[in-house]
């Protein structure tokens, strides 16, 4: 897959504009779950996972071809998001928190028909939860912890797409880490 | 060793992949003697499980099409292109003052002589340029400063500038009018500025014809 996408990124540098259709649709789903996750609703999520695309295709030739393409990638989205929580009115922010948890409420619907086994409802509503305790992280950890633990980027990736010392993010992954633990351990 | 300094500390070096050996034999001496440790450090890894199986989240249906019709379009060449092409008056005014640089004037008020692009088979009489009955010009034919009178063919484009097509018998000069054929298009420039705008054109047409 890496050659994969080495190629299309070398097309698009040439000025291909549609190999950078499989960039898009190959990252799609991990940088909009990742956006999500900084902002915890899907209106914002789109709009800045599009965004982070058209940044990416936009600088493309600023990329240097011996680095990993979703470090650069996920470093333009992480920026964007940051900027994005910044800006937010206190209402606002309000908001955001409501409106992330409308996916919640679809999977309570689902599970009232009873359509799903009661074993995986309660994975889901497990998932959902843990979902809301990482949102509720402040965004310095969590995004820390996403790339980590969900993004699977190594620690000196992640210092890379943060563009903060390793250091750093040792701290924060361990202060992360101990806050989801006090959350979750009565689950 | 102290619990929530010390061992804590070396769990997390642990998870990090960060620990020596010996912090690892240290580590787990301890965890074997402390219970408070040994949840905390059951629960850090559960903790990590957790977020793991953390519902996968998928992007809407239509991403990577919305995606691709905010691309900015074009590369900027083909856009310089376009934008001639979109603003012709500018573009013409553009080159209008690169012509008038270059003295276009000046070589349009002193150049009053009979010109003619093709002079074979053609008669010339005075500033009457004349095409006669039984002569076929194979190609364009340019008048610049006089008048023309077809009787023949001309396989091309005509163009006549300061001059007109003698349509009428002049006077005095017997059966003097084009009655000839034109297959091609018959082009007047009479004034400064349409000569200008026929330059433009032509220049326009060497462009964009590349
Ligand atoms: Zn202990």
């Amino acid at each position: 897959m890496d050659e994969m996408i080495r190629e299309r990124i070398k097309q698009v540098k040439k000025g291909d504009q549609s190999a950078f259709e499989d960039v898009v649709s190959f990252f799609q789903n991990k940088i909009y779950q990742h956006c999500y996750r900084m902002l915890g609703n899907a209106h914002e999520a789109e709009d800045i996972a599009q965004e982070a695309f058209i940044r990416a295709y936009v600088n493309i030739h600023s990329f240097d071809d011996r680095r990993k393409f979703s470090t650069w990638l996920y470093r333009i989205a992480t920026n964007l998001t940051i900027d994005r929580i910044r800006k937010r009115k206190p209402d606002h922010y309000l908001d955001a928190e409501v409106k992330g948890t409308e996916g919640l409420n679809m999977y309570s619907q689902l599970a009232d028909n009873g359509r799903l086994p009661e074993e995986e409802v309660e994975g889901l509503e497990l998932q959902r939860y843990i979902q809301q305790e990482i949102i509720q992280l402040p965004p310095k950890y969590r995004s820390i912890i996403m790339l980590r633990y969900i993004e699977e980027f190594s620690l000196q990736e992640i210092s890379e797409i943060l563009d903060i010392p390793l250091g750093t993010v040792k701290t924060r992954i361990h202060r992360g880490r101990e806050a989801l633990r006090k959350k979750l351990r009565h689950v | 060793m102290k619990c929530n300094n010390e061992a804590v500390e070396l769990m997390h070096k642990y998870l990090d992949g960060d620990i020596t050996k010996e912090q690892e034999q240290t580590l787990s001496q301890h965890l074997e003697s402390c219970d408070a440790c040994q949840r905390h450090f059951h629960e850090l890894k559960r903790t990590i499980t957790f977020i793991q199986s953390a519902e996968q989240i998928k992007a809407p249906a239509n991403f990577t099409a919305t995606v691709m019709e905010k691309l900015p379009t074009e590369k900027k060449r083909i856009k310089y292109t376009r934008w001639f092409k979109a603003h012709p008056m500018l573009t013409a005014a553009a080159i209008f003052f690169v012509f008038m640089l270059s003295g276009m004037f000046s070589v349009w008020n002193q150049d009053s002589e009979l010109v003619v692009s093709k002079q074979e088979d053609l008669v010339i009489n005075g500033d009457t340029v004349i095409v006669p009955q039984d002569v076929t010009v194979d190609g364009d034919l340019l008048v610049k400063n006089g008048n023309l009178i077809i009787n023949g063919t001309i396989d091309g484009n005509v163009t006549l500038i300061n001059g007109k097509l003698i349509e009428e018998p002049i006077e005095g000069e017997g059966l003097m009018a084009s009655v000839g054929e034109v297959n091609g298009e018959l082009k007047h420039v009479d004034q400064v500025f349409e000569w200008i705008w026929y330059s433009i054109k032509q220049l326009f047409q060497s462009v964009f014809a590349l």
